[in-house]
């Protein structure tokens, strides 16, 4: 039976959606199942457009690309706008409610609303919204265990921002539980 | 990026770029050449540090014309040695991969190409396959092309690529696209098996060893490394040599079939459109359709045989992310035995396995 799941993450560049998917790719391949990461981003770098696409399977992976996800995390409204009308039906969104008005949200699609900027305000570090939407994924989906992520965060934060680790881990924590 | 892997030592989650710097590495290379372009950039930046620490030399070209050249000259010593670029900077190496296989020198380039033609985008395309295939620069040549669809394949190729350069003298090619080039996936970073070791190679460098070395004096005959033939009937000479070699390099070919026995229609794709049709032929598949997959391993030499073999009886869909390439070579290896249908990506677009479903479905009414 192959256990299947599928994001596209987007947002702004600077706002760290390379950084999650990643993290979500190594913390999937560290619990042994098959996984694919493929960025897709302008010339442009920070304040442009950036998203990725992360595939976790239990089989081998063909397409590392999905046209209508199963799922996404966005943390700005033209991600919202880009990727609300592909989602599937049976998806489910993670919708940064700090940048994104509430009427732009499809009433009709499962999503899972969260200020993910104003918490990670509160945790001292604005740059850790990222995390926050990541740990609601993590909720939302039951696609790998918070534990696992949590541990993946030691290969993936370079050495120089080692210091970062708890904090991080904290906001990814901080985002599980917000229900 | 870090290479502790956790709980699954031995796997390295990387891109097809830096598997094909750590696949050249284990491989043997000894010097590297280029010039930077996206989308393989993590090339040359990966290379910059891990060949050095490998006992190679990096050499940042002044340009691709430079680089290509840099890659002759060491090819010429006998030494492992690759470039790698994007469609424009290898069509300015064209000059310089004629005048290798003219001169029987090997080299490896890797083509991790971009949306063309001219400048074109730095988003995916296939649309180098003629220029890999045909050719590319002036003159009767080939180069052994291979094309990888994973990260993995990235890694093992490069094993494979430096082996048939030395084998045969001649350049190979790796042709990849920014899929391929970009995405992560976990690689094994072990060499494959029942491919050679870094002195399996340096045996081949050794017992090849290129007639430009050697003995100086009157005595001696001239040892030069050249394409350039004169006298009367000597080019003639040397094109039916170049010609026996690539008779030789078609028993080099690698393909992969999935599902194909029992399939009313084949779908046949390269490289990164390659897994991307998988994962669409699987969901038909689900819904009972009969879709086999086919797909070439080697560009070149092309895997007409097993095609030919194949087309009894079945359709045949070839895709692929260009304005139609590989199709002819379908049709050239079937001779009209079956309907060969085709459907195109367009250069640049990111392409997911749903957009293929209905495409496909059509060719099976």
């Amino acid at each position: 039976m192959s256990k299947y799941q599928d994001v596209i993450m987007a947002g702004f560049g600077g706002q760290g959606v390379m950084l999650i998917g990643n993290l979500l790719a190594q913390a999937g391949m560290e619990q042994g199942i098959n996984v694919t990461f493929i960025p897709v981003y302008g010339a442009e770098m920070r304040g442009g457009t950036a998203n990725c696409t992360v595939v976790l399977d239990s089989l081998p992976i063909g397409s590392p690309l999905v046209h209508e996800p199963l799922s996404t995390i966005v943390l700005n409204e033209p991600s919202l706008a880009k990727f609300q009308p592909r989602l599937r039906k049976d998806g489910v969104q993670v919708v940064n409610t700090s940048l994104i008005a509430e009427h732009l949200v499809d009433a009709a699609i499962r999503t899972v609303r969260i200020p993910a900027n104003g918490m990670a305000h509160e945790l001292g570090n604005a740059k850790l919204a990222n995390m926050v939407a990541l740990g609601a994924w993590l909720r939302a989906t039951e696609a790998l265990p918070l534990k696992a992520v949590r541990d993946a965060l030691r290969r993936v934060v370079s050495a120089h921002y080692a210091g970062l680790i708890p904090v991080n881990a904290a906001a990814l924590d901080a985002g599980y539980n917000f229900a | 990026m870090n290479s502790d892997s956790g709980q699954t030592p031995g796997r390295v989650l990387v891109k097809g770029n830096e598997a094909v710097a750590y696949g050249a590495v284990d491989a043997g290379l000894q010097c590297y050449f280029g010039y930077p372009i996206t989308p393989q950039n993590e090339i040359p930046e990966m290379l910059s540090t891990l060949l050095p620490e490998h006992g190679g030399s990096f050499v940042q070209a002044e340009s691709e014309v430079g680089a290509v050249n840099m890659l002759l000259g060491a090819g010429a010593c006998g030494v492992p040695a690759m470039v790698s670029s994007s469609s424009c900077g290898i069509s300015l190496m064209q000059e310089g991969i004629s005048y290798m296989a003219g001169s029987h020198i090997p080299g490896v380039i890797v083509n991790m190409s971009r949306g063309g033609p001219g400048l074109g985008d730095i988003g995916p395309s296939q649309g180098d396959y003629f220029q890999a295939v045909k050719g590319g620069g002036h003159g009767d040549h080939r180069n052994l092309v291979l094309a990888p669809a994973t990260a993995q394949e990235c890694y093992d190729f490069m094993f494979k690529a430096f082996t048939l350069a030395f084998v045969y003298r001649n350049p190979v090619m790796i042709l990849g696209d920014a899929v391929v080039a970009q995405l992560k996936e976990p690689v094994r970073r072990v060499p494959p098996a029942g491919t050679n070791t870094p002195e399996y190679l340096q045996s081949l460098v050794r017992d090849q060893r290129i007639e430009g070395y050697g003995a100086r004096g009157k005595a001696a005959a001239p040892r030069l490394l050249k394409s350039v033939y004169l006298a009367e009937g000597a080019l003639a000479g040397r094109n039916r040599l170049l010609q026996s070699k690539y008779a030789e390099m078609r028993k080099e070919v690698l393909f992969e079939r999935e599902n194909v026995d029992d399939a009313d229609l084949i779908v046949i794709a390269f490289g990164s459109m390659g897994r991307t049709a998988r994962s669409a032929i699987h969901r038909l598949r689900k819904a009972g359709r009969n879709i086999g997959l086919f797909r070439p391993l080697t560009l070149y030499p092309f895997p007409e045989a097993a095609l030919q073999k194949l087309a009894p009886g079945r359709r045949f869909l070839v895709v692929e992310q260009n304005i139609g390439q590989m199709v002819e070579d379908v049709r050239l290896a079937v001779n009209g035995v079956c309907p060969v249908y085709w459907h195109g990506v367009m250069p640049g677009l990111f392409v997911g396995a749903d957009e293929l479903v209905d495409p496909i479905l059509r060719a099976l009414e």
